[in-house]
């Protein structure tokens, strides 16, 4: 082989250069650039298929911020956020008793797990049927006697929010107890029992061992939740149209782009959207640095 | 005493585990039974009530013929294999190189790469699809590929990492040998990266499986649906046979299922893994 020839330090430029040209120009097509041009459209009044465009300055962020319209359905991302933490709570919990010995441990791991690897899609569908009137949600109020609690759960915009979250909290539990879990069971044996000669209970266990060598993978998969959070898009959009009060920021981003045809102010929303979550992940590395 | 409480405890876990596995399960199963019921039996049984027959499978060559979930299937496979291979070979080429060796610049596209995985993409589709858009690459089954390749990060991700835990002592006992970077590359690296590989194919695999926003985006056309987009697709038409909705939904969760239990083991590793940011 020719190749083979070549002095080390001639093959060495050679693979830096052929090794690296399709990755790096992936990258600066797909992840780069769209930044880049979403920032300029931004300041344009561009309607997404027209020859010429004006630029328009800082009026479409004026609009976002000024228009209730627009920046108002941020506030559904607060019933995203909050079902956040009932899933981390909920997923460390299911970890820490799976982490012990429990009959059956395989399969409540499974079913607990398996949600998170459906498609959004199936979810949205399976969950309109689960809370559609007379569906599941109420025929199991009805079993259990509290009948008279059954709601238009997808009618009602005040109820609405809190049915999407839930089936959010639902479809993604699952990812986090895995990863807690995973964390969990990297712990020594030998503390706990160690611990258990001391006369720790396993309350003490959870609070003393377990919590600390896991926070920052907690941390981690909260701030990675939040970020989901403010972007949430496939189940409301898939189940609701963002009708009833529902519209998230980014299924109202994407009609304003693709349906009324605003591209600028579509990607000043972007920017705005993707500053948010830069902003959170950044407090993340300082919070967990902050930590060492 | 104390056994009394620890009884306590210990049933207060499982009734908490029973419920847990009930609500995650109850959803899916309601859906399995309204698969295999008629028209008729749907509206007039409640939902919990089982099927009266359970071998009525007549919903499910319905969806499948109509839905055209064959196609749905060929196109997520072809587009799952093309990604997967390319995110493969382009992550470990490009990790190689970064973890490899020193040269003039070298930090900085590191740096490039891991900020990378700082950008939401779904904040920047309204400027990615004008470059698809330009590219002439809407609605064709290179749209979702090329992105897939390009602006997910994990793989490069996780083939750093792993490579960072292989010595380099490997590869330089190869050089002695007399064997070139390429020979070194692919017949040292990459067969050492198998489980980096394995875990990619699984985090990657799920993702691409389950995307329902790039190819409804970038392939509304008739003959490119995936699977996701073909299940959507039921939703108007459909809205009075929901039993047949249900058994396209059932369609589409059983080859994950049977993934699922045989890659188990794999499949909460890769998880467990690729997940550490």
């Amino acid at each position: 082989m020719v190749f083979a020839n070549l002095s080390y330090k001639t093959q060495r430029r050679i693979i830096i250069i052929a090794f690296s040209l399709i990755p790096v120009v992936l990258l600066f097509t797909f992840a780069y650039l769209p930044v880049f041009n979403m920032f300029k459209y931004s300041f344009t009044n561009w309607n997404g298929y027209s020859k010429s465009f004006d630029y328009v300055g800082f009026e479409n962020y004026q609009t976002i911020f000024t228009n209730p319209k627009y920046f108002s359905v941020f506030k559904v991302s607060l019933y995203y956020f909050g079902a956040t933490f009932v899933q981390m709570g909920l997923a460390l919990y299911f970890a820490t008793i799976l982490s012990f010995n429990i009959r059956f441990k395989n399969f409540f791991k499974g079913v607990l797990f398996f949600p998170y690897l459906l498609n959004g899609v199936a979810i949205g569908f399976i969950f309109l049927v689960f809370f559609r009137p007379d569906g599941t949600l109420d025929t199991l109020l009805q079993v259990i006697g509290l009948g008279h609690l059954s709601q238009g759960w997808l009618l009602n915009p005040n109820i609405i929010n809190i049915s999407l979250a839930g089936a959010s909290l639902w479809r993604y539990m699952g990812f986090n107890f895995i990863i807690f879990l995973g964390a969990i069971s990297s712990i020594g044996k030998d503390i706990y029992e160690a611990a258990d000669i001391d006369g720790a209970n396993r309350w003490h266990q959870f609070r003393h061992i377990i919590l600390p060598s896991i926070k920052r993978i907690l941390q981690l998969n909260l701030i990675l939740a939040i970020s989901g959070a403010i972007s949430a898009f496939d189940i409301p959009y898939i189940m609701t149209g963002g009708s009833n009060g529902s519209n998230t920021f980014v299924i109202q981003t994407v009609d304003v782009a693709f349906k009324y045809s605003k591209l600028g102010l579509a990607s000043a929303m972007a920017v705005v959207l993707l500053i948010i979550v830069i902003l959170v992940t950044l407090l993340q590395r300082v919070l967990i640095k902050g930590d060492d | 005493m104390y056994r009394l409480k620890y009884a306590a405890g210990s049933t207060f876990k499982y009734i908490t585990l029973i419920l847990g596995a009930f609500a995650a399960l109850i959803p899916i199963i309601v859906v399995f039974f309204s698969s295999l019921k008629t028209n008729a039996e749907y509206g007039a049984t409640s939902p919990l009530d089982p099927p009266q027959n359970w071998m009525n499978f007549s919903n499910y060559t319905k969806a499948f013929v109509d839905g055209k979930m064959l196609l749905g299937f060929g196109n997520t496979l072809f587009i799952l294999a093309i990604s997967i291979i390319g995110a493969t070979l382009i992550g470990s080429m490009i990790a190689y190189v970064l973890s490899r060796f020193k040269f003039r610049g070298s930090k900085l596209l590191m740096g490039a790469f891991l900020l990378a995985t700082l950008i939401p993409s779904v904040t920047t589709q309204v400027a990615t699809f004008r470059i698809i858009d330009t590219l002439d690459l809407v609605n064709t089954r290179f749209a979702p590929i090329i992105l897939y390749l390009g602006t997910d990060i994990i793989a490069v991700y996780i083939f750093l990492q792993f490579l960072d835990t292989i010595s380099e002592s490997l590869d330089e006992s190869a050089m002695l040998d007399g064997a070139s970077y390429i020979t070194i590359f692919f017949k040292i690296v990459l067969p050492l990266l198998a489980p980096a590989i394995v875990t990619v194919i699984i985090v990657k695999g799920v993702n691409i499986y389950n995307d329902f926003y790039t190819p409804f985006l970038y392939m509304p056309g008739e003959n490119l649906q995936v699977i996701s987009t073909a299940l959507f697709k039921f939703k108007g038409p459909y809205g009075s046979q929901w039993e047949v909705i249900c058994a396209a939904i059932m369609i589409t969760i059983i080859p994950i299922l049977v993934a699922f239990i045989a890659l188990q083991k794999y499949i909460y590793n890769g998880f467990a893994q690729g997940s550490v940011k």
